[in-house]
């Protein structure tokens, strides 16, 4: 892609993502949509963050352990498991899944739909199809992911919890004393904020490559494929970058 | 059947005091490429015109200008009176309650069964209607088309000639005054391309609308068409009732005739 190429796609995704906030606050609202898209993006990806989540739990505590022991510093294991899931795992790991599974899906079925016509065929039955398929789904990846990372936060500390309890014989509420003994309000916020970040990114990347296939089926892929691509690579960025806001406002740089 | 035996027997009286479809001076480019070089057309109330011409040579481009999925480089479009260049995003929308579009590749939603398809242009764009008046239209044009039993039916579950009446119907559902057909024999047997052809006529009939049938089927604008007109290199080099149209030397139509397999006029 030369220069000039790469500039014009960039003026484009920001004209998307301008006609995204122009259409999801404008009447009418595609109420029904949204809500099977909330359930499409958040209870059908249930099951792999909540396997996810509780294997990330249990594999950091276990990789942590010994270093910490170490130092005979092994009662810190839960402040430092719920500082590493709460401040980053959990909001990047959630987002990187939903990226590959959702992400992927709504390239890939809006730019079939893209190159059948079905967009063309909502368009000319009156139907504002930006407002139904990429105004639904983008306003679903936004809200569901950070449900989603908090979820996964708290399955992840469930998984610590057991390892924990099985090898340190720690109670229950002693683990989670000790774990939200450093996590703040702050903490959580962020949490929220950084993955509705995410869910955004995974949502326009997904909706704006669907959305512009085409080529056929061979533009299909490749929209199923930038989609998950650019949404990870820009996370990453995303991820960068919020943590050093987030470091600069709480220390004051 | 003989080709002569299909010229169109049902018709509506045409109005030709009333177009409901006015282009004039039409341009349309893709990059380098003219696809549209000036042109102008009148489709009249009750008409069904046939737009034949070789793949790419600007038919589907002219009908999608024309249901305004495209805008043109220059000329004006006139439908039902108002200038579609001209018209905002709620004008147009408007409009296009009044206009059928039924697709070559019928573009029924894979996500959702007959039902659910029929029923997507119905409740948002009228509003008003009770459950039980949707019930009641989703039943009428299911059997206008001939295919009530397929109502929970997903498309990938239908043949290729079901879900072109499932697109068929799910258009007239809203009761368009223009009907566009983009191909509508394309990827059909030869039966039932007869049964389409059939069935654009029936939809004359019963919901008196005007359309346009973009085809390079000569069987098909035999059998639906009043008038017929032939675009080549991007303009009309032709147009009347089939034998006019294709009574020439013009090397562009009489290739096109000879290449497509019915017995001449």
């Amino acid at each position: 892609m030369n220069l000039g190429r790469f500039f014009l796609r960039i003026y484009a995704i920001w004209q998307f993502i301008r006609r995204f906030f122009k259409e999801v606050f404008l009447p009418p609202y595609e109420y029904r949509e949204i809500i099977n898209q909330f359930f499409q993006v958040g209870i059908r990806s249930l099951s792999i963050i909540t396997l996810t989540g509780f294997i990330t739990g249990v594999v950091f505590t276990k990789q942590s352990r010994s270093s910490l022991a170490e130092f005979g510093a092994t009662s810190w294991l839960p402040s430092l498991i719920a500082i590493a899931l709460i401040r980053a795992l959990a909001p990047l790991v959630t987002a990187l899944i939903i990226a590959g599974k959702v992400g992927s899906n709504i390239g890939a079925e809006l730019g079939s739909m893209k190159v059948t016509e079905q967009i063309d065929a909502m368009e000319v039955s009156s139907t504002n199809p930006f407002k139904f398929l990429v105004a639904s789904r983008i306003l679903a990846t936004t809200a569901i992911v950070p449900v989603l990372a908090l979820y996964m936060g708290f399955v992840g500390l469930m998984g610590a919890y057991l390892n924990v309890h099985h090898n340190e014989q720690t109670s229950f509420a002693a683990f989670f004393q000790n774990a939200f003994n450093k996590i703040t309000f702050l903490d959580v916020w962020v949490l929220l904020l950084k993955s509705a970040v995410y869910g955004f990114t995974i949502g326009v990347a997904g909706c704006f490559n669907g959305y512009n296939a085409d080529q056929g089926t061979v533009g299909v892929g490749r929209a199923a494929n930038t989609a998950v691509v650019i949404s990870m690579f820009l996370i990453f960025i995303e991820e960068m970058i919020i943590v050093q806001l987030v470091n600069y406002f709480k220390h004051g740089g | 059947m003989e080709a002569n035996d299909m010229a169109k027997q049902l018709t509506i009286p045409i109005d030709s005091s009333r177009p409901v479809i006015s282009i004039r001076g039409l341009r349309r480019s893709f990059g380098d490429l003219q696809v549209l070089k000036g042109v102008d057309l009148d489709v009249y109330h009750g008409e069904t015109l046939v737009v034949l011409g070789r793949s790419g040579s600007g038919k589907s481009v002219l009908i999608k200008i024309i249901a305004g999925l495209l805008r043109p480089d220059a000329g004006s479009v006139r439908v039902l009176g108002k200038d579609i260049t001209r018209l905002d995003t709620k004008e147009l929308q408007a409009l296009r309650t009044h206009i059928g579009f039924s697709f070559q590749s019928s573009a029924l939603y894979d996500g959702m069964n007959v039902r659910a398809n029929l029923e997507f242009p119905l409740v948002r764009n009228k509003r008003h209607l009770s459950s039980g008046q949707i019930d009641a239209a989703i039943a009428k044009v299911l059997d206008d088309v001939g295919l009530s039993q397929t109502l929970y039916q997903m498309p990938s579950e239908l043949s290729g000639g079901q879900r072109k009446r499932i697109g068929i119907a799910r258009t007239l559902i809203l009761q368009p005054e223009i009907m566009l057909y983009d191909e509508p024999t394309a990827g059909l047997d030869p039966v039932t391309s007869v049964e389409i052809n059939d069935l654009i006529n029936e939809v004359q009939e019963r919901y008196h609308t005007s359309s346009i049938v973009i085809t390079h089927d000569l069987t098909c604008a035999r059998a639906v068409g009043d008038r017929l007109v032939m675009l080549s290199e991007g303009q009309f080099v032709r147009q009347g009732s089939f034998e006019e149209v294709f009574e020439t030397d013009d090397p562009r139509v009489k290739n096109f005739y000879n290449y497509n397999f019915i017995t001449g006029p």
